[in-house]
């Protein structure tokens, strides 16, 4: 597989903030990829590198076999980008705004045009200072999706998107998808990526700290499992592998290393099993997990569990 | 002080509203003077300054009564009336009558410029930023945004004319004494405060500060042109529709009349009163006019580069098209006044020398040029530094995402900012070609003066070009543009009266336009004006090539 995006050791400053301190991503071609990371973690400088409104102090970004900065022009004819923050011309249309973004990316599928606004039931008449939030971004998300590109790069597109058009987007994406283009998706709504995506970069402090498949990540995670017992649990504490354990009057609750899950459902079932639910780490305990001692330090940290790397005080 | 309360008096609406209409305006009050003081210092000190450095030139450039004498020969013509004030200053021209002849009708303009942006800053740019809608979620009255804008502008006046009567009164010249300062000072608070009160209706009228800020200068470039008008006219009667021109007849310094200044009283309450109205008549961040629907989809022409520039530039380029064809005939229809006086004053002969035009009217002619030539370039800045203000808004990086280049974005704003304001030339050019053609019964005119103000689009683009490179370069710095068109007012208005050294003309693009039609056509300053344009527009396309795009 060729490989849509490549970015190794991007550095890039803004005084002496340093948004991006070498961070890498790797997007194959054909692939929805998921760009993780909170608020501030360097998502949107990267995207604006790769489509050279920002030059990037040192590293090497390559779009499509390209340079971001050099090939801005050529490049963008052959991709199409969803800000985060859409702001609109007061004076123009909606669908006038649609028109001239797709237009100037290099021609418009009108049926496709039309059939989109349909979908996100926008309203092409009002003037650009009419529009909700959520309404600015579904112009934005339809002149991006009108126009015939083969890479996406779509920086937290659904913010504002009320719940229903949250679905006729994932629609969208998987549509694009299967029509074989290239979706970069940065977000922190982590369902959202968890349903489209087939790899994901979890970013934090401009540097990518994991990237690879859900189930990857989930081997190397922890799953928490919450069981009821007929007779009260001994000796788990003691199991390698085992954290935030909690007990209490036949219930308990704890998070289990990936490789010594098969350890501590045994010693479940030797006290009679009642119930049991587990489940996998989400992608919000994937990220707590980069950012935990964080959280932690900060006092809001997992406090029912959750797995992380700081696990003090849970054990009682 | 009557005017603070007099001007955030809403009663009327008060009472249709129930509450306290007026709460928490105390409060932004405060915040305002917060916010703006050292913008509001700088605006003060600025026109303090301006004024005693002035007053203190007089000093010593007229120390001679014979001096004087000939400043008033100079002044006692259409173009030395239209630039000044009034006629019955001349009559004994000692140092206070030249302040008030020369310099307040100057210092009413900036005053009420002051005035305007203070209230549209905190009016209609709170509303359009949706920061109003969340501090009018708190305990604060429907009225409290305007009360407040309005009272720190009162305030702002108030401390503006007693700084000016203190200096002023306190210089120890001839003929500006202490009474008189005190008039001085308060003549302009009166002109800024009617000025705010405007800037209080027009806020209400339109959704976007942009315009409610250009509708109340436009009123205020109205009263200087009917003060101009009716000045050199002669009989003053325009004179008498302008609050610039109630100022300037206090006669300060000449005969201390109070009593104008009430009438700019009078218009202050009234606009204000119709500000207040008219905002119970409106939703927070609408306009008065209800948005209307557009069409759904972009016509062809929109959808090019230069089409979407057209199309943003269009309100403002028509606005400013009409408002100099206006100026251009007001100008030109007292232009057969000036060819008359030439005929009954004989010594007129030697300060038409000084000025270095062939006749009266043609010395008028090229001192309006550079007036006119001024507003175009008001309008290229505001035009070159387009681009800057859709970076900053955020509404470039989705444009420059697509196959639109860098270059071409930019050189689609560019070449609306060029073509536009050789059309304003062009169109200020025949109005005070028709009108001047007209009034002096000369239709070979009409050719040369359109030939003169057309001769002036060179330095336009090089204040498009100058402008250029300060957004490519210095992005943040890109207001330090402003200082082409303000450096070349005070240096084409005031540098006559106070003498200025040459070189320090020579420093303004404009300072080089052969000044047609007094002056005989030179292409050398044309040719080198356009090629440095060329230069630095390509200079500064270089550097914005370079540098990161600004984004939210």
């Amino acid at each position: 597989m060729t490989k849509a995006i490549t970015v190794s050791g991007l550095h890039k400053s803004f005084g002496r903030t340093h948004a991006l301190d070498g961070l890498d991503l790797t997007v194959e071609t054909g692939e929805v990829h998921g760009f993780l990371g909170p608020n501030g973690a360097g998502k949107s400088t990267t995207i604006r590198v790769l489509l050279g409104l920002l030059r990037a102090d040192s590293g090497a970004a390559q779009l499509l076999g390209k340079d971001p900065w050099h090939d801005a022009v050529e490049l963008h004819r052959r991709l199409a980008y969803v800000p985060g923050d859409v702001e609109l011309w007061p004076g123009l249309t909606g669908g006038e705004a649609i028109d001239l973004l797709s237009r100037l990316r290099g021609g418009i599928d009108k049926r496709r045009r039309d059939e989109l606004v349909e979908r996100f039931d926008l309203d092409p008449t009002k003037k650009g200072r009419a529009y909700s939030k959520g309404n600015r971004q579904k112009v934005a998300i339809v002149a991006a999706l009108a126009s015939d590109a083969e890479l996406l790069l779509l920086d937290e597109p659904t913010a504002g998107l009320d719940p229903l058009m949250e679905v006729v987007f994932q629609d969208v994406i998987s549509e694009a998808k299967a029509a074989g283009k290239t979706v970069l998706l940065s977000s922190h709504i982590l369902a959202q990526v968890e349903k489209l995506a087939d790899r994901v970069s979890i970013v934090r402090q401009g540097k990518t700290v994991q990237s690879g498949t859900l189930s990857e990540m989930r081997h190397l995670t922890r799953t928490t499992v919450e069981a009821e017992t007929a007779r009260p649990v001994s000796g788990l504490a003691e199991l390698p592998g085992v954290h935030a354990l909690r007990t209490d009057s036949g219930r308990v609750r704890f998070a289990v290393d990936g490789d010594q899950l098969d350890g501590a459902i045994r010693r479940l079932s030797e006290c009679g099993v009642r119930s049991l639910v587990s489940h996998p780490p989400t992608l919000e305990e994937l990220m707590l997990r980069h950012y935990g001692d964080e959280l932690g330090a900060n006092g809001h940290g997992a406090a029912d569990g959750t797995p992380r790397l700081a696990d003090d005080g849970a054990e009682r | 002080m009557s005017t603070a309360t007099a001007a955030k008096a809403p009663t009327a609406p008060r009472a249709a509203n129930g509450g306290n209409a007026l709460a928490g305006t105390v409060g932004l009050l405060r915040f305002g003077l917060r916010r703006d003081r050292v913008r509001l210092t700088v605006w003060i000190l600025a026109l303090v300054v301006g004024t005693v450095s002035t007053a203190s030139n007089y000093k010593t450039l007229y120390a001679d009564p014979a001096d004087r004498a000939s400043v008033v020969a100079t002044m006692d013509s259409p173009a030395g009336l239209a630039m000044s004030g009034p006629r019955h200053y001349l009559d004994d021209y000692d140092f206070g009558a030249m302040l008030g002849h020369q310099m307040l009708g100057f210092m009413a303009v900036m005053a009420g410029l002051m005035s305007v942006l203070i209230v549209t800053r905190h009016t209609r740019h709170e509303e359009e930023t949706g920061r109003a809608e969340l501090v009018r979620s708190t305990a604060v009255g429907r009225h409290a945004h305007l009360a407040a804008a309005l009272t720190l502008a009162v305030l702002a006046n108030i401390v503006l004319a007693l700084l000016l009567a203190l200096t002023l009164g306190g210089m120890g010249i001839d003929g500006i004494d202490t009474p008189g300062s005190l008039l001085y000072g308060s003549a302009h608070a009166a002109v800024g405060i009617a000025f705010a009160a405007v800037a209080a209706v027009t806020a209400q009228i339109t959704a976007h500060t942009r315009g409610a800020s250009g509708m109340a200068l436009a009123v205020v470039g109205v009263a200087y042109v009917l003060r101009a008008a009716g000045d050199a006219g002669g009989d003053g009667a325009l004179a008498w529709l302008s609050p610039i021109g109630w100022a300037q007849r206090t006669y300060v310094y000449v005969d201390n009349r109070w009593w104008p200044l009430l009438l700019c009283l009078v218009l202050a309450v009234l606009c204000a009163a119709a500000g207040f109205v008219l905002s119970t008549r409106r939703d927070v961040g609408a306009g008065l006019r209800a948005a209307r629907l557009g069409s759904a989809v972009a016509s062809d022409a929109l959808t090019g580069p230069l089409g979407f520039a057209l199309r943003l530039h269009r309100g403002m380029l028509l606005g400013f098209g009409a408002g100099l064809f206006l100026m251009g005939a007001m100008y030109g229809s007292i232009l057969g006044d000036a060819e008359d006086m030439l005929k009954n004053i004989d010594q007129i002969q030697e300060a038409l020398e000084e000025i270095g035009g062939a006749t009266m009217a043609e010395s008028f002619a090229s001192m309006v040029m550079i007036i006119l030539a001024v507003v175009a370039s008001v309008y290229v800045v505001m035009a070159a530094l387009r681009p800057r203000a859709e970076e900053t808004a955020g509404r470039a990086e989705p444009l420059l995402a697509t196959g639109l280049s860098r270059t071409r974005w930019v050189g689609s704003h560019l070449a609306v900012a060029l073509a536009g304001g050789t059309a304003l030339l062009l169109l200020a050019g025949v109005g005070f070609g028709i009108a001047g053609a007209a009034s002096a019964s000369d239709g070979g005119l009409f050719l040369s003066l359109l030939g003169a103000a057309l001769a002036y689009a060179p330095a336009l683009w090089v204040t498009v070009g100058i402008a250029v490179v300060v957004f490519g370069w210095f992005p943040r710095a890109s207001a330090a543009a402003w200082i082409v068109p303000v450096y070349a007012f005070v240096v084409g208005y005031l540098g006559a009266l106070l003498r200025f050294p040459a070189w320090m003309s020579d420093l303004s693009p404009f300072g080089h336009v052969p000044q047609l039609p007094a002056t005989e056509m030179s292409w050398t300053p044309m040719v080198v004006l356009t090629l440095v344009a060329a230069g630095l527009v390509r200079l500064g396309l270089e550097g914005f090539r370079r540098r990161d795009l600004e984004t939210k």
